[in-house]
């Protein structure tokens, strides 16, 4: 039963899925990150549509399962209405997922940063009108700046999610460690040792997570504002 | 407590003296108040106010809690919107929000009660902030600059700190710095000095003193009556939304024509 001989002989395979993994993984927490920032500076702005277009987005998006999400990408947008990024279908998978999962991250990634907007005290905003900075001046420089510094430790948490999310993206076709790992338990040869993939599989994800848990927890005590 | 004496050389000093001739703009209106009417919901916070503030001059505005004092200084550099009348900062109404009142706004700096300097960055950086982005001076002049008024109030050796590393005093004298370095026509003042410990007090009225001296148009909300008495030329007494008496310091400390100021006197007075 434990029997880790079949795992360690498509070592390969599951390394080149978690590769998969890390690509789509890294990319999308860039990405995610930018789209958070976009829709949570929409969440406080001065101007009500978009105030409105960004909570429409966040509560439409955090509300729909991740699946969906990304079955509507890859099926929908590029099959169906034939989307693409690029005539190798895995590219264009690739940056469907991508785009499916930065979408949906960031609207996480929005939530938290409201959250840590609205931990900087009311006088920092004030202030900085006050010596003639514009709205989106004192966002990008006073508010936002301080409001990640107070957040850098959720933000991990949503991006240790985000990982894991990765896995969802095999079922819009593109090939993480997930999908590596169905396709060696549906080939016909392979008959014993399951378990011991599972916990491999479990193992290369704890070790992209739990480190991603400490740089957030570690960055976050050395980067918070003194008040 | 309340009247709290500054340095040596400045007590000495009647009003008169204090005052410097600057410029040839001396006395020409600066800031203009007038039929200012603001709500806050159901709340009557200001009741057409009027007010002219002449450049050079220092105007302290005292008054009890909850009078309008705040929300006066705010409005004149537009934090909050007015419902009625009009404010107009050396001849030129301050526009809606956008672009444009970003700009004029730094003409008018503020000091706020809680110091509010950006905690992120270090004195210098909160210096040389707005005349770098605002008025898009370079970093080299802006530093130049931020440290010759760091000096001046007294901190150039904590430039490289962060705010929360520095006591409530210097805090204050570093937001008083950064408000200069926009060169303002005019400083508002909102209880500069009530966050402070008591000791810390008069470090902060000694440079508004000086920025007094040398001509700056205050208008400084205050219950500090040494300050008033040396350094400005006009007291406003508010009280519910309303400016009760106007006169110079040495009449209404000493002789206040209104019962309702008389009153507030009295109260602040007996401590
Ligand atoms: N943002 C606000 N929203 C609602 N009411 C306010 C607000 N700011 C001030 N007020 C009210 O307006 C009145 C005047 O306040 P303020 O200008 O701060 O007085 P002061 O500075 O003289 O103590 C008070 O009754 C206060 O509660
Ligand atoms: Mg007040």
């Amino acid at each position: 039963m434990f029997d880790f001989g079949p795992f360690f002989d498509n070592f390969d395979e599951i390394l080149n899925g978690f590769w998969g993994t890390v690509k789509l993984a890294a990319v999308s927490a860039v990405l995610s990150l930018l789209i958070g920032t976009v829709l949570a500076s929409f969440r406080v702005a001065p101007v009500p549509l978009l105030r409105v277009l960004g909570t429409a987005y966040v509560n439409v998006v955090r509300n729909t399962p991740l699946t969906l999400v990304l079955l509507m990408c890859s099926l929908g947008l590029n099959d169906v209405l034939a989307l693409t990024f690029s005539d190798n279908p895995g590219t264009t998978y690739y940056w469907w997922a991508v785009l499916g999962l930065s979408g949906y991250t960031g609207a996480f990634v929005c939530e938290s940063l409201r959250a840590g907007i609205n931990t900087v005290p009311l006088g920092q905003a004030e202030a900085a009108r006050s010596i003639g900075l514009t709205f989106t001046q004192s966002l990008r420089i006073i508010i936002l700046p301080q409001a990640f510094r107070a957040v850098i430790a959720p933000l991990g948490s949503v991006f240790i999610a985000m990982i894991k999310n990765t896995t969802v993206a095999s079922a819009a076709s593109y090939a993480e460690a997930a999908a590596a790992m169905k396709s060696l338990l549906d080939l016909p040869s392979f008959t014993s040792g399951a378990l011991p993939l599972f916990i491999g599989v479990a193992i290369g994800f704890m070790i992209l997570t739990l480190p991603t848990g400490f740089f957030f927890g570690w960055l976050h005590k050395r980067m918070a504002v003194a008040r | 407590m309340t009247d709290s004496e500054g340095g040596p050389d400045l007590t000495k000093d009647g009003p008169e003296d204090t005052v410097p001739a600057p410029a040839s703009d001396a006395g020409r209106p600066l800031v203009v108040v007038e039929h200012v009417d603001k709500h806050f919901g159901e709340l009557h916070v200001l009741k057409d106010i009027n007010l002219t503030v002449n450049s050079g001059e220092v105007v302290v505005v005292i008054g009890p809690s909850g009078g309008g004092k705040s929300t006066l200084c705010r409005s004149i550099n537009r934090l909050e919107p007015i419902d009625g009348g009009k404010i107009l900062v050396d001849g030129k109404e301050l526009p809606q929000e956008g672009k444009e009142l970003a700009k004029l706004r730094a003409d008018v700096g503020m000091v706020f009660q809680s110091f509010n300097l950006f905690a992120h960055k270090t004195i210098l950086e909160n210096v040389t902030l707005g005349p770098i982005k605002v008025r898009k001076q370079g970093k080299q002049e802006s530093e130049k600059h931020a440290m010759e008024l760091l000096d001046r109030v007294g901190i150039a050796n904590q430039a490289h700190k962060y705010p929360a590393q520095l006591s409530g005093g210097q805090q204050q004298r570093a937001a008083i710095a950064r408000s200069l370095a926009m060169r303002p026509k005019v400083m508002l003042f909102d209880e500069p000095t009530s966050a402070l410990d008591p000791e810390m007090v008069n470090e902060v009225l000694d440079v508004m003193t000086g920025l007094a001296r040398e001509g700056m148009t205050m208008i400084v909300v205050t219950h500090e009556m040494g300050f008033a008495r040396r350094a400005a030329q006009k007291v406003v007494f508010m009280a519910d939304g309303q400016i009760v008496e106007e006169n110079t310091p040495d009449e209404f400390f000493t002789n206040a024509r209104t019962d309702r100021a008389k009153d507030f006197l009295s109260k602040i007075l007996t401590h």
